[in-house]
C-alpha cells in the first residue's frame, strides 16, 4: 500500500507530464528515496498509480543504474569508477571501504549499514577520486579520509 | 577577460539567490522582448553569433532552431529541453554552472523557449547531481513567485512553464532521442534520425534539445549582441567555453576562456602543468569520447573547426590528461568497460562489441593477449563507426581505442611480448591460448 | 515507381519501400533480423548492411542499413561490396559471441533464420574466446518454450506481442548485453496471439511446445495446405505430419485472409487428430453405446450393414454438418436426397445464416476479408465478442486503429514502414472502434466506445446509426440520451472514413442484429460511401452448409418423432451440442438405425448402430467456405491408418453399396476420386459453381509431374518401417489431388494450395516466404488464395429492414442467459488438445454486480444451475460488462447443449452451498 506521503509525491511527480507513464522514472526514484529499493510488491503499487502494467514499469526499473530492484544497506556508498577517478586512485579507495566494512562493488557489509556500488563518472573530475554516499558527494577522497566519511552514516 | 557565464560564480561554492543575479543582469532581457524582439529576431542573433552546442557535438544552435515549425499551425505545445545528464567521464562544467549559477540556465531556457515559441520546458538532470536538482529546484520556484515563469512575459502572450526531471543514471541518457525517451517514462534507447525531434519530438512534439552551457550563452548574446560575443572569442565561432582539466595535473579544475583557447594554455598556464615527477604523454580533449592528443597537437586551438577531423574533435572541452604514471591500455580499458556497461542494449555491435572490446584490453592488461587480439581492436575500431552503428556511443567508445592503437602501439605491444602490464608489478603469466 | 540501382543493374520499386523489403523482392538475398514485412523497419540489429553510393562517381560509398533506407528513386547501392560483406558477417560475429552452440539440439535448427542468415554471410569462425552470458529460462505456458541463451536481441518478440498484437506480459527488462526478453514472472502468456512467437522469433528462444512433444525436423516432415477447422475465418495452415502423427500446425501465407500470422487456438488446437478418442474401425455395434464391434473385421461388413438398413429404411433423415466439408455435405445430400437433407444446425441459426446470405446476395455491399479488415479506417462491431469468436479478425482491427493516424504520419513525410518513427509520431492516437456486446476483453481497451447491453439494445444502436445515415432508413425513435449520443458519434465516424467495416455477430442468435448490421452499410452504400460487412458465423463451413440449404435439425427431430423416417445418417455433427439432451436423446431412442461418420469419439457416436470412422482434415481433401463467403481447400496431408477414409467416400461406398442391386448408379455413388466429388458440389448449388477454381484438380501435372508433399531431405523412407518389414512400400497413391505422398516431384514454382512447405535455397526459416512474393508482404507469385463465392450484384439495397425490436427490460423474476464464447473451450475440435484443454476455465455464470446482490451471491462463489433438466456447477463472475437483467453463461465442455440464448427464472434455477446444505 502506498502511504498518503507516497501518493502526494507520486501526484505531485505526475503533474509535470502530459501523461501518467511519463513520470515512470520520478515514481521509481521517489519511491526508492523512502524505502531504499523497489521490491515486487512497490512495482506492483507503482504500476497501479500509474495505471499501467507492471512489465512496464520492470521494463524501465530494470534499464537504469540508479533504481535497485534488490534490497540495499541502509545506506548506499557510489564509488566511482569512470577515468579521472581511476587515474587518481579510486581502486586504493574501494578497497580500503573493502576492508573497512567487508563489502566489495555490488555488495552490502555484514552490519547493514553500507551497499557499495561502482557509478559511472560524478562529475567531480578536478576534486578526483570521488565518493557518493547517499545523496553527498565527497571528493579528494583518500584511503585515509574514508573511515571519517563514512562514519557519519550510521 | 570577460567570463560572462561563471564570473559570478561564488569561489566558496555557495549558491546565487535571485536577488543577485537580478542585481548582475539577470533577466532582464526579458522586458525587452515586447519591443523588437520576435523569436525569429532571436533566432537570427543566435546564428550571428555563431553559438554551437557545448553538449560536444557543436552544432550551429541557430540552424538547430530553424528546423522547428513556426506559425499559428505549427503542433503544440513545443518543447525546449535542457541536457543536463552530464555523464560522460572526465566533464563536470555543466554541474560548476548548475550548482554555481542556477537562474542563468532558467533565463537561458525562457529565451530558448520564446525563440521557437515553446510553451514547455524540462531540465533533465541526471539524477546524482543532487546539489543541482536542490537549487535548480529553488531557483525554478523563485522564477515562479517572481512571475518568470507561468506567466505571460511582458508585453507578450508568451508564457513558459519549466519542469526539472532527474533521471535514474544511464549516460545514454545524454543522446538526445534517448533523452526524450526517458523524458517519456521509457527505456532510453535512441531514436533514428530522420525524423528530428524538432519535427517528431517529445510525446510526438517538435522539440529542441540543448546542452546546458549552450543554453547558458543565450542570455548574454541576447543582452549584448552577436558581434560583443564574437570578440570573446579567439576563433570564427563566438563566445567563450569552459575548459576543464583532470589527471595528474598541479592544479586540475576548470577555468572560462575565449573559444580556441589552446590545450597548451590550459595544461602549462591554468592548470600549472604535470604534477611534480609526472610527465605528459596525451590527453582526452573533451570527455572520453574524443581522440587523443599528444605533445604535437598541444598548440591546436580547442574550438569546433581548428582540429582537423584525422586528430579529433573537441568534444565537451573538459580534458582528461594521460600521464607516463599510467598504463595506457589500463586507462583506455577502463574507458571501454564504462562504454560497455553504458550501452543502451539496442544495436548488434555496441551491444556485443564492446564487452568484447573490453574483454580483450583485460587480456592485454593481464598479459594474455595476442598480435591476433590487436587485429580484433582494430576490427571494432574500424566497424564501430557512425552510420554502422545506431547511435554514436560505439563511434564515441572507438575514438580513444583508436588513438591510442595509434600513438601508444607500442605499449600494447609490450603488454604481449612481456606477458605481463609494464606498469604492473604483478608477474608475467603463462602464455595459455584458451 | 522508381528505379534503384544494385550493384549497377537497374530494378523498378515502389518507392515508399525500404531498400531491403524492395531487394527482397527482387529475390536479392540481403540478410536481416529485426525487419518484419507485416512490423516494419527499427534498424537495431544491423545485419542488412549494404554500401550506398552518392551517384556513379563516387568510390567510396557508406555503409546504410538497407532496411532504414528508403527506396527512392535513383538511390544506388551495392549488396556484394567487400566492406558491407565484411561488415555483415561481423554482425553474425557479433551475434555468435553469445551464441550457445545448441544447433543440435535446437527446435529450431534446420528452419532457423539465425542459421540461414550465418550461412548467408559466410562467418564461420569463432574468434571470442570469452565466457557467454546466460540466463533463466521462464515455464511460459503449455504453447511456448522459452530458452534465453538464443537470444540475438532483434527485439522482434516484444515489438510482435506489444505493439502488433496487443499483448501486455512480455517485456525487455535489463540493459547492455544482459537484455532479457520475458515476463516478470513465470507464467502463462496471457495474449491469445502468443503463438506466432515461433514463428517472429528467428532463433529457437521461442519454439512450439507442442510440437516438441513429439518433435521432428522441418525437412522430415510431410506437409499439405490445411485450413483451421476451429472457427470461421478459415486461416490458412501448413498442416505436417510424420510417421502417421500430426506433428504441428504452422501459418500459411494467404495475401486475403490470415498473412503472417494464426491465433493461438487454430495454431495449438490440432491435437484432436491425434487424440487416442479417434475412431479408426468401422463397426456395427449389437447395442448402442458399445464399444466392441458386433463383426471382428473391418469394413466390408460395416458398409453392407448400413446399405442393408438404408435399403429397407422407411425414410431416411441425412444430417450434414458446419464443421464438415462441401464435398461431405453434397455427399450425404446427393446420397439421401436434398428433401431429406438437414443442415444439423438449430433453426434458430439456420434463420440467421440464411439472412446473412440474402444481405450479401442481394444487397450492395460485399463482404470484407480479414486483409480488408486490417484496411478499414473505421469499424463499427455489433454483438461479437471477437476476440473469443474469431480471434484472428481482432488482430485485424489492431492494425485497422492504425490507418487514420497514418494520415498525419504521411503529412510528415515519414515512411510508413519506420515503424518507432509512426509510433512516435502517432501517440496514443487510434482510428474510430466502435464494440458492443455483453462481455468485455483487454481487446475492449482499444475501442474509441465501448457499448455493453442485451443483444436488442445492441440492434437497436445498429438501427438507430442506419437511420441517422441512411436517407429512408427507419430510425429508433424512443433511444436514451445517452445512446443517441454514442449514435451521433458512430454514424458520424462512418460516415468520414474511406473504407468503413461493419461487422456483426451471430453467437446472440438475435436476428435484428444481423439486419441492423445490413442497414448500416445500406445507408453507408446509398451516401456514396465503400463500406463492408463481415459477419462472424459458428463454425468453418457455416457458410458453405448455408449454401447448400436443408432442413433445420428442429425439422429432422419432427421427422423422426412423427414416424415419417426410421434411419438416421450423422456426418461429422455432434448432436448434443446443439440441442438438448432430452430432446437428442428422444430422437435417437425414436430412431432404428443410427449411422454415424465421424472422427473423435463423442456422444453422438457412443449412439450409433453403424460407427464409419471419418478422416479429419489432414487426412481428407475438401472445401470450406469461411464468413467472408471465400471458398478454400484443404488437402490431405497424409494417410491415416485403420478404417479412417472420408467422410464422401464413405458416403460414396454407401450410395454404390445401396444400388448395388439392379439400377445405375447416380449421384454420390458414381464419384470415384476427389474430382468427381468437387464437380458434384459445384452444381450443388448456383453459388458454388466456382469450386472447381479453388484449387488444382487432381490430373494437374507440371512437367508431367506431381507437386511432393516432401521435402528432398526427407529421411527413414526406408527404415521408418523396419521393424514391420524390410519391404519398402511404393509410397501410397493420391487420386484425389496433384500432390502425391513421396519425395520425388516437380521442385519448380507452383500454384500455392501445391506449395508443401515454403523453403528456397538458403531460406530454410519461414521467412522463406519473401522469395514467393514479387512485393515482400503481397500476394504470392500465382497465389491462388480461394475463391470468393458471393459478390454484390445490386447496384442499391432492395429494402430496409424494418422490424426494430422494442428496448430490453429486466424483469423481475426471468434473466435471459446469453452465450459466452471463450477463445480456449467454446470449439468441439481444438478443446481435444491438451495444451489447449489447459486453458479452459472452469464454467461460470457471468451476472452484473446488481443481479448477483439481488441473488445474494458472491464473486467467485460456486452455484448449481438447472437448465432445461440438467444441473450444471458454475462459478459466479459479477461483471459490470453483463447487461442487468441478463446473465453470461461461458460455452465450455461442461455446459454444451444448453440451448441459448433462452429465458431462466435465476431465483429459482440456482442453488447455492446453503440451498444445498439445507436440502
Amino acid at each position: 500500500m502506498l502511504s498518503d506521503t507516497e501518493r502526494r509525491e507520486l501526484e505531485d511527480a505526475v503533474e509535470h507530464y502530459p501523461d501518467k507513464r511519463g513520470a515512470t522514472i520520478d515514481a521509481l526514484l521517489t519511491i526508492q528515496r523512502r524505502r531504499g529499493w523497489i521490491s515486487d510488491d512497490t512495482l506492483l503499487e507503482i504500476a497501479k498509480f500509474l495505471e499501467i502494467t507492471v512489465e512496464d514499469v520492470d521494463s524501465v526499473a530494470t534499464f537504469y543504474n540508479l533504481v535497485f530492484r534488490k534490497p540495499v544497506g541502509r545506506h548506499v556508498a557510489f564509488v566511482c569508477d569512470s577515468i579521472s577517478c581511476w587515474i587518481k586512485g579510486c581502486e586504493q579507495v574501494q578497497e580500503q571501504i573493502k576492508t573497512l566494512y567487508q563489502a566489495d562493488l555490488g555488495q552490502t557489509s555484514p552490519d547493514g549499514r553500507l551497499t557499495v556500488l561502482p557509478i559511472a563518472c560524478l562529475g567531480q573530475c578536478e576534486r578526483a577520486p570521488a565518493l557518493m554516499i547517499d545523496q553527498d558527494v565527497y571528493g579528494n577522497v583518500t584511503p585515509e579520509k574514508i573511515e571519517q566519511i563514512v562514519e557519519k552514516y550510521k | 577577460m570577460e567570463r560572462p557565464l561563471t564570473q559570478h560564480i561564488h569561489s566558496d561554492g555557495t549558491t546565487r539567490t535571485l536577488r543577485e543575479y537580478v542585481k548582475t543582469g539577470g533577466y532582464r532581457c526579458l522586458q525587452r522582448l515586447s519591443s523588437g524582439l520576435a523569436p525569429k529576431d532571436l533566432q537570427r542573433l543566435v546564428t550571428d553569433a555563431g553559438l554551437r552546442g557545448r553538449g560536444g557535438g557543436g552544432f550551429l544552435t541557430g540552424t538547430k532552431w530553424s528546423f522547428v515549425p513556426m506559425g499559428a499551425d505549427a503542433p503544440k505545445p513545443k518543447y525546449i529541453v535542457a541536457n543536463g545528464d552530464e555523464m560522460e567521464p572526465g566533464t563536470f562544467k555543466d554541474r560548476v554552472l548548475m550548482e554555481g549559477d542556477s537562474h542563468g540556465l532558467v533565463e537561458g531556457m525562457i529565451l530558448a523557449g520564446y525563440a521557437i515559441d515553446a510553451e514547455v520546458g524540462y531540465i533533465f538532470l541526471r539524477g546524482e547531481y543532487h546539489l543541482s536538482a536542490q537549487r535548480l529546484t529553488e531557483a525554478i520556484a523563485e522564477a515562479y513567485a517572481a512571475g518568470y515563469l507561468g506567466k505571460p512575459l511582458p508585453g507578450t502572450k508568451f508564457r513558459f512553464d519549466l519542469h526539472l526531471h532527474a533521471s535514474a543514471g544511464r549516460y545514454i541518457c545524454g543522446e538526445e532521442t534517448a533523452l526524450i525517451n526517458a523524458l517519456e517514462g521509457k527505456r532510453a534507447v535512441p531514436r533514428a534520425k530522420p525524423p528530428f525531434p524538432q519535427t517528431v519530438g517529445l510525446w510526438g512534439k517538435p522539440t529542441v534539445v540543448q546542452n546546458v552551457e549552450t543554453l547558458y550563452n543565450i542570455p548574454h548574446i541576447v543582452n549584448k549582441g552577436s558581434d560583443w560575443y564574437h570578440r570573446l572569442s579567439r576563433t570564427q565561432d563566438g563566445g567563450t567555453k569552459i575548459y576543464g582539466i583532470s589527471g595528474r595535473v598541479a592544479n586540475p579544475g576548470w577555468w572560462e576562456l575565449p573559444l580556441g583557447t589552446t590545450a597548451r594554455e590550459v595544461l602549462e598556464r591554468y592548470a600549472g602543468g604535470m604534477a611534480d615527477g609526472i610527465r605528459f604523454r596525451g590527453l582526452l580533449p573533451g570527455g572520453i569520447s574524443t581522440a587523443f592528443m599528444t605533445e604535437e597537437h598541444l598548440d591546436l586551438p580547442l574550438d569546433f573547426s581548428s582540429i582537423p577531423p584525422e586528430v579529433g574533435r573537441l568534444g565537451t572541452a573538459t580534458m582528461i590528461v594521460l600521464d607516463d604514471h599510467t598504463c595506457p591500455v589500463g586507462f583506455v580499458l577502463n574507458l571501454e568497460k564504462f562504454f560497455a556497461r553504458e550501452s543502451c542494449g539496442w544495436c548488434t555491435p555496441c551491444r556485443e562489441g564492446l564487452p568484447w572490446v573490453a574483454k580483450l584490453l583485460m587480456s592485454f592488461e593481464e598479459g594474455r593477449a595476442t598480435k591476433d587480439d590487436l587485429s580484433l581492436l582494430e576490427m571494432h575500431t574500424k566497424w564501430l563507426a557512425p552510420g554502422h552503428t545506431f547511435c554514436g556511443l560505439a563511434p564515441g567508445a572507438m575514438a580513444p581505442l583508436q588513438s591510442a592503437l595509434k600513438y601508444f602501439r607500442d605499449d600494447f605491444e609490450q603488454h604481449i611480448s612481456l606477458g605481463r602490464c609494464p606498469w604492473s608489478n604483478k608477474p608475467a603469466r603463462l602464455k595459455v591460448l584458451v | 515507381m522508381a528505379i534503384i540501382i544494385v550493384d549497377n543493374k537497374s530494378y523498378t520499386v515502389d518507392e515508399r519501400q525500404n531498400v531491403l523489403a524492395a531487394c527482397l523482392g527482387h529475390g536479392l538475398n540481403v540478410p536481416y533480423f529485426c525487419w518484419h514485412p507485416a512490423m516494419g523497419s527499427v534498424g537495431a540489429c544491423r545485419q542488412c548492411a549494404v554500401k550506398q553510393f552518392k551517384d556513379d562517381r563516387d568510390q567510396s560509398g557508406r555503409l546504410v542499413m538497407s532496411c532504414m533506407t528508403p527506396a527512392t528513386n535513383g538511390t544506388r547501392i551495392s549488396i556484394d561490396d567487400p566492406e558491407a560483406k565484411a561488415f555483415r558477417a561481423s554482425v553474425i560475429e557479433w551475434l555468435m559471441v553469445n551464441h550457445p552452440h545448441d544447433c543440435p539440439v535446437c527446435d529450431e535448427g534446420g528452419e532457423c533464420h539465425l542459421q540461414d542468415m550465418t550461412v548467408m554471410t559466410g562467418h564461420v569462425y569463432r574468434r571470442y574466446r570469452y565466457q557467454k552470458r546466460t540466463h533463466r529460462n521462464q515455464a511460459l505456458g503449455p504453447f511456448i518454450r522459452h530458452e534465453m541463451n538464443r537470444c540475438i536481441q532483434c527485439y522482434r518478440c516484444v515489438r510482435y506481442y506489444r505493439d502488433y498484437a496487443g499483448g501486455r506480459d512480455l517485456n525487455v527488462f535489463g540493459s547492455h548485453d544482459a537484455v532479457y526478453f520475458g515476463r516478470e514472472q513465470d507464467g502463462t502468456l496471457e495474449n491469445e496471439f502468443s503463438g506466432n512467437l515461433v514463428e517472429v522469433c528467428p532463433t529457437g528462444v521461442f519454439t512450439d511446445k507442442t510440437f516438441f512433444h513429439h518433435y521432428t525436423r522441418k525437412w522430415d516432415l510431410q506437409a499439405a495446405q490445411s485450413i483451421c477447422p476451429h472457427c470461421s475465418l478459415g486461416c490458412n495452415t501448413t498442416a505436417a505430419e510424420r510417421s502417421g502423427t500430426l506433428r504441428r500446425i504452422t501459418n500459411r501465407f494467404n495475401s486475403q485472409v490470415n498473412g503472417y500470422f494464426l491465433c493461438d487456438r487454430g495454431r495449438f488446437g490440432y491435437e484432436y487428430v491425434n487424440s487416442p478418442h479417434r475412431i479408426k474401425r468401422a463397426m456395427v455395434r449389437q447395442e448402442r453405446h458399445q464399444s466392441q464391434s458386433r463383426t471382428t473385421e473391418g469394413v466390408p461388413q460395416p458398409l453392407e450393414f448400413a446399405a442393408d438398413c438404408l435399403r429397407q429404411a422407411r425414410g431416411i433423415v441425412g444430417i450434414g454438418s458446419p464443421r464438415a466439408s462441401l464435398e461431405a455435405n453434397v455427399a450425404l445430400q446427393s446420397l439421401v436426397g436434398p428433401q431429406n437433407f438437414y443442415q444439423g444446425i438449430d433453426q434458430q441459426k439456420g434463420q440467421l445464416l440464411s439472412t446473412i446470405l440474402k444481405v450479401l446476395q442481394t444487397g450492395p455491399v460485399p463482404s470484407a476479408s480479414i486483409h480488408d479488415a486490417e484496411q478499414s479506417d473505421a469499424v463499427f462491431v455489433l454483438g461479437a465478442d471477437l476476440l473469443n469468436e474469431a480471434p484472428r479478425l481482432t488482430l485485424a482491427l489492431l492494425q485497422s486503429i492504425r490507418q487514420q493516424p497514418m494520415e498525419q504520419v504521411d503529412e510528415l513525410k515519414i515512411p510508413r514502414w519506420d515503424e518507432a518513427a509512426v509510433r512516435n509520431a502517432v501517440q496514443n492516437r487510434r482510428g474510430p472502434l466502435f464494440l458492443t456486446g455483453y462481455q468485455r476483453t483487454w481487446f475492449h481497451e482499444y475501442a474509441t466506445d465501448t457499448y455493453f447491453a442485451a443483444p436488442d439494445d445492441i440492434a437497436r444502436l445498429g438501427f438507430a446509426v442506419a437511420g441517422s445515415i441512411g436517407q429512408g432508413a427507419p430510425s429508433v425513435p424512443d433511444i436514451s440520451p445517452e445512446v443517441k449520443d454514442l449514435t451521433q458519434r458512430i454514424a458520424e465516424a462512418l460516415t468520414h472514413a474511406q473504407r468503413p467495416l461493419i461487422i456483426a455477430g451471430t453467437e446472440s442468435g438475435s436476428q435484428a442484429t444481423i439486419e441492423a448490421a445490413a442497414n448500416v452499410a445500406w445507408a453507408l452504400h446509398q451516401q456514396g460511401k465503400q463500406p463492408r460487412l463481415s459477419f462472424v458465423l459458428p463454425e468453418c463451413n457455416s457458410a458453405g452448409l448455408a449454401l447448400l440449404g436443408g432442413g433445420s435439425l428442429n425439422d429432422a427431430f419432427d421427422t423422426i418423432r412423427q414416424g415419417k423416417a426410421d434411419t438416421v445418417i450423422v456426418v461429422e455433427n455432434d448432436l448434443y451440442r446443439r440441442a438438448d439432451q432430452a430432446n437428442v436423446d428422444a430422437f435417437f431412442e425414436a430412431a432404428q438405425t443410427v449411422v454415424v461418420i465421424d472422427s473423435v469419439e463423442n456422444r453422438t457416436t457412443a449412439q450409433a448402430d453403424v460407427l464409419l470412422p471419418a478422416a479429419t482434415g489432414p487426412e481428407s481433401d475438401g472445401t470450406f467456405v469461411n464468413q467472408e463467403g471465400r471458398a478454400q481447400r484443404f488437402y490431405q496431408v497424409f494417410v491415416s491408418d485403420g478404417d479412417v477414409k472420408e467422410s464422401w467416400r464413405w458416403l460414396s461406398d454407401l450410395g454404390r453399396a445401396t444400388s448395388q442391386e439392379g439400377g445405375s448408379e447416380s449421384g454420390v455413388a458414381t464419384w470415384r476420386n476427389f474430382d468427381d466429388a468437387v464437380s458434384a458440389t459445384a452444381i450443388a448449388a448456383p453459388e458454388l459453381a466456382r469450386i472447381g477454381e479453388v484449387a488444382p484438380s487432381a490430373s494437374f501435372r507440371l512437367m508431367g509431374q506431381k507437386a511432393p508433399r516432401q521435402s528432398e531431405r526427407c529421411s527413414g523412407r526406408t527404415s521408418l518401417i523396419s521393424h514391420l518389414t524390410m519391404h519398402e512400400p511404393p509410397p501410397p497413391v493420391d487420386h484425389d489431388s496433384p500432390l502425391g505422398f513421396t519425395m520425388e516431384g516437380y521442385r519448380g514454382p507452383l500454384p500455392s494450395p501445391l506449395i508443401s512447405q515454403f523453403w528456397a535455397p538458403g531460406w530454410n526459416s519461414i521467412q522463406a516466404v519473401n522469395t514467393y512474393q514479387d512485393e515482400v508482404g503481397g500476394p504470392l507469385r500465382d497465389e491462388m488464395p480461394g475463391v470468393r463465392l458471393i459478390e454484390p450484384v445490386a447496384t442499391k439495397a432492395a429494402g430496409w429492414f424494418t422490424t426494430i425490436p422494442r428496448a430490453f427490460q429486466p424483469t423481475a423474476h426471468q434473466w435471459l442467459l446469453l452465450p459466452l464464447s471463450t477463445v480456449f473451450g467454446s470449439d468441439e475440435l481444438s478443446n481435444q488438445s491438451p495444451a489447449i484443454a489447459q486453458r479452459i476455465g472452469k464454467p461460470f455464470l457471468s451476472l452484473h454486480p446488481s443481479d448477483g446482490a439481488r441473488l445474494t451471491l458472491e464473486d467467485q462463489s460456486t452455484i448449481d444451475l438447472v437448465l432445461q433438466g440438467t444441473t450444471y456447477r458454475l462459478v459466479v463472475h459479477l461483471n459490470p460488462s453483463i447487461p442487468v437483467g441478463t446473465a453470461g453463461l461461458s460455452l465450455v465442455p461442461e455446459v454444451f447443449g444448453v440451448r441459448v440464448p433462452t429465458w431462466v427464472d435465476l431465483l429459482k434455477a440456482i442453488q447455492t452451498e446453503q440451498t444445498r446444505r439445507a436440502a
